[in-house]
């Protein structure tokens, strides 16, 4: 869906850059790239390195880059449509704990035609578009990171080192300890829970999964409102 | 920033934070701190964890340390960090090869 909409703003003036962020690398990564067959760069990820310098805290997030390199919004909540998750029929035959995450995930803010129609704004209208912000409100809408937060960081980035050295078991405290510090960074848990269960639900590692875990923030945190 | 010891080389810390040493002090972006640029060109990251405000995690089973960023914005102004990252195709891109074009970066995962 992202490379239509690239071709079709292609002619103004834009280009899309897709990053996947998976400490794993390429072994995971890339069978979607392949499956893809991008025309974009597609870009892998391995240290969560949008996280350090943007602020990422869960995807998929979309950050708007003008002619001149400066940022003319922060990452928020991308999609390049409404997210089938939050129409689709659940077969009857499904187990039962998938049939519990499709129905929180359709509590999501995962709607993203307003935003496809904001990017096709800003692409036709540059900085006249409402969209895009000043430095000033930038700045205003930028996330602080707090000391709790930074912590966070430094302990994801041990973990991840850890993780793609192949010393699996040593990077599980730290994968804890940035969640614990961060509780708003789902991609660090997303990251962490999936390196033991694709399905990101509890076992021996990690007591709660995704399910638990949204529910207890509550689904409409999970992607914040974009746009705003 | 990841190190063995706290005991590293200024180029180093320079490289993996952002952090530049100048007569004034350590400088990123427009804030600058106090910090002696030492003898020797090797830094201790405890002293600079003290000094700059950034985290120190030891972990001694496994011999490493990690160096986190400081409190405050992950960005001080408007201008989009650059990066260079593994593509697809093979090779290296880097987002300032888009300089004059609009961007769009889509951060996804496979999880």
């Amino acid at each position: 869906m992202w490379q239509e909409l690239r071709e079709e703003l292609s002619p103004g003036g834009f280009e899309l850059v897709t990053v996947a962020l998976e400490v794993r690398g390429w072994q995971e990564a890339g069978r979607w790239i392949e499956a893809a067959a991008p025309g974009h760069p597609s870009l892998l990820d391995d240290q969560h390195l949008l996280t350090r310098l943007y602020g990422v805290v869960n995807v998929p997030a979309g950050i708007w880059i003008d002619e001149g390199g400066r940022m003319v919004r922060p990452p928020e909540p991308a999609f390049p449509r409404r997210s089938p998750l939050l129409d689709a029929e659940i077969p009857e035959t499904v187990a039962p704990r998938l049939r519990e995450v499709l129905l929180e995930s359709r509590k999501l803010n995962a709607d993203g035609r307003p935003y496809v129609d904001a990017l096709r704004d800003w692409v036709r209208r540059g900085s006249e578009s409402s969209f895009a912000l000043s430095p000033e409100e930038l700045r205003g809408r930028l996330a602080q990171r707090s000391p709790d937060a930074c912590l966070a960081a430094a302990h994801f980035e041990l973990a991840q080192h850890l993780q793609r050295s192949g010393r699996s078991e040593a990077a599980v405290p730290h994968f804890k300890a940035a969640h614990r510090l961060a509780p708003e960074n789902w991609a660090y848990k997303r990251q962490a829970w999936s390196i033991v269960d694709r399905t990101q639900s509890p076992n021996d590692v990690y007591p709660t999964g995704w399910l638990e875990e949204v529910r207890a923030s509550g689904a409409e945190n999970y992607y914040p409102e974009p746009l705003r | 920033m990841i190190a063995s010891s706290p005991d590293v080389s200024v180029a180093e810390f320079e490289r993996h934070t952002g952090w530049e040493l100048k007569p004034e002090g350590a400088c990123r972006g427009d804030v600058c701190i106090p910090l002696a640029r030492p003898a020797g060109d090797r830094l201790d990251l405890r002293e600079v964890s003290r000094k700059l405000g950034m985290p120190l995690v030891e972990d001694r089973e496994v011999g490493l340390w990690a160096l986190g960023p400081a409190a405050g914005p992950a960005i001080t102004d408007a201008k989009a960090p650059d990066f260079t990252l593994p593509e697809w195709r093979g090779g290296d891109f880097s987002l300032a090869s888009l300089r004059g074009t609009k961007v769009l970066i889509v951060a996804w995962a496979p999880w």
